[in-house]
């Protein structure tokens, strides 16, 4: 590990915050496309955050210390959790902590904190909403876990970086245990995301919200960390799912030329993921709530079926 | 021998003998009828490819033969069979959510894991790869069974007593390079005759209990004439 290296990690981690409000508006404009309406432009998040940012920041009189630090707790933790994962490269600094489960337990620090902030007003949507994200994330969890493990057991590293790499080297194998968790992951990161069929995050509908609700309270630089730091999450989800089952591109060293052809190569994938979550999110409608455990049943079915077949099929022979 | 030395047709064999699995387990916890009996023509497709791959695999001419008859009957026939059926039933609207769902789908991967376990002294043979889709047939077969031991309804359990033929099927497929034809074809005759007995027994049970749920036939009682 040199100095450059560190640069790059650096800089990864910056590109990172940078282009997750790139990825939502790309969404949005797709979604709006697809619903025949022009649209805002993809650059909109990026206006909508500098405005949030610029705007005086109001309180609740009963808000607490706790309130206060969540935005930059949840958005510091989501972000680390981020910065782990390998976007360009499977060589940088940041893959000696790109391991799963201390992914999994960051994005849990963020979760933890975003649920409290909620309660912590006492308004009644507040206590909803983060009751509702406990509910969901409960459910999201174990599925999250075993689909991974599914991932670990095939390559026998927690670590990211290595599960690429190993996954670069074997990817012109048909894993049937892949395409399980594969579609496990997908259902997992739909639900943890808060996109439709789980949670819709345009409305502000009091009976349907689940991420809105527990912001509801924020407003200006507080709300614009809890938009970015969502914005964060949709893209690390959008990275792994990328890099972890279809790493072809991601470049194995830090030379200047692999990294530009890295990038070119996830900004492909991204664009190609973003279509296809717009194009879901078009033709399903939302769930109601209590449909949300059939539905994380199924990724967790997806995934254990992924472990199994993992053992049945590709370790016994 | 491990994944990276089979070849790619063989991946493709195994891969789509676990989609097999998962279709029985969609066949499992689905409550429409209709989505049922499309869940069910879907692994007969699929059965149909494991058999034509293992054909073009090992070049046996029949095998082809017994992937169009499984194509023929279990993705098309047996489907629109039973389609028809239930539509003169008037049970298309028809919906049983499980009563347990989490519970049954634990039940059934507990069964994967038996099914799995039963069959390994055959793995720890060393034999031909296709031995461990033995394991993945054994679980359809079993999935079945529980499909016909938890559903009252008695067109489910009708499913689930073709799932686990299929079960069956793809293990003789890919263990033993396919039955003789003779064999394939008596079998094959014996589905659809069975399937159009179904289709008789159904309207049967529907005239004397009023219902197809077969549950209702434990409070049958027997009514002593008194006279």
């Amino acid at each position: 590990m040199n100095a450059i290296d560190w640069e790059i990690t650096l800089l990864q981690a910056l590109l990172y915050a940078a282009a997750a409000p790139l990825l939502a508006g790309w969404i949005h404009k797709l979604k709006a496309r697809l619903q025949n309406r022009r649209g805002a432009s993809i650059w909109q998040p990026y206006r909508d955050l500098y405005k949030l940012f610029s705007k005086e920041t109001r309180m609740a009189h009963t808000a607490s210390i706790v309130f206060r630090a969540a935005p930059y707790i949840v958005f510091a933790a989501t972000w680390l959790a981020a910065a782990a994962i390998p976007l360009l490269s499977t060589r940088l600094a940041s893959a000696a902590m790109a391991d799963v489960i201390a992914i999994a337990g960051l994005l849990a620090l963020a979760r933890f904190f975003l649920a409290l902030a909620g309660m912590d007003v006492g308004t009644a949507f507040g206590g909803m909403g983060a009751s509702r994200e406990m509910f969901v994330s409960a459910l999201a969890e174990p599925a999250m876990l075993v689909a991974v493990f599914t991932l670990t057991m095939t390559a026998h590293s927690t670590n990211l970086a290595s599960v690429i790499d190993f996954n670069l080297q074997a990817s012109s194998l048909l894993r049937p245990s892949y395409m399980f968790a594969l579609a496990g992951l997908i259902l997992v990161a739909v639900a943890e995301t808060g996109r439709i069929p789980v949670d819709n995050p345009t409305t502000h509908l009091e009976l349907t919200m689940i991420h809105e609700a527990m912001i509801l309270e924020y407003s200006g630089r507080h709300l614009a960390l809890m938009e970015w730091a969502a914005q964060l999450k949709l893209l690390l989800y959008g990275v792994l799912l990328c890099n972890v089952f279809f790493p072809w591109g991601i470049a194995v060293d830090t030379a200047p030329g692999a990294l530009a052809g890295s990038l070119l190569a996830i900004v492909l994938k991204l664009l190609l993921l973003g279509v296809a979550l717009a194009v879901s999110e078009t033709v399903l409608a939302k769930m109601r709530l209590f449909r949300a455990p059939a539905f994380l049943n199924l990724a967790l079915l997806l995934a254990l079926l992924g472990l199994l077949s993992h053992v049945i099929l590709e370790v016994g022979l | 021998m491990s994944l990276e030395q089979l070849p790619l047709l063989q991946q493709l064999m195994l891969v789509l003998a676990a989609v097999v699995m998962f279709t029985s387990f969609v066949l499992l916890e689905q409550a429409r009828l209709v989505a049922a009996i499309h869940a069910f023509a879907w692994q007969g497709v699929l059965v149909a490819m494991v058999t034509a791959l293992v054909a073009a695999g090992s070049g046996l001419e029949h095998l082809f033969f017994s992937a169009a008859l499984t194509l023929a009957l279990k993705a098309l026939l047996i489907p629109w069979m039973l389609h028809r059926l239930v539509r003169r039933l008037e049970l298309d609207r028809h919906r049983e959510p499980l009563r347990r769902p989490a519970l049954v789908i634990m039940a059934a991967l507990a069964l994967v894991i038996f099914s799995y376990w039963v069959v390994t002294p055959l793995v720890a043979e060393e034999l031909l790869f296709t031995r461990n889709i033995v394991a993945v047939s054994l679980a359809v077969v079993l999935t079945g069974l529980l499909m016909m031991v938890i559903r009252t309804q008695a067109v489910a359990q009708v499913l689930g007593f073709m799932s686990m033929e299929n079960g069956l099927f793809l293990a003789a497929v890919s263990d033993t390079d396919g039955m003789p034809l003779a064999v394939e074809l008596g079998v094959a005759f014996d589905v659809l005759v069975a399937m159009i007995l179904f289709g008789v027994f159904f309207f049967q049970i529907r005239e004397s209990i009023d219902s197809l749920d077969v549950d209702r036939m434990n409070r049958l009682t027997e009514r002593v004439d008194e006279s």
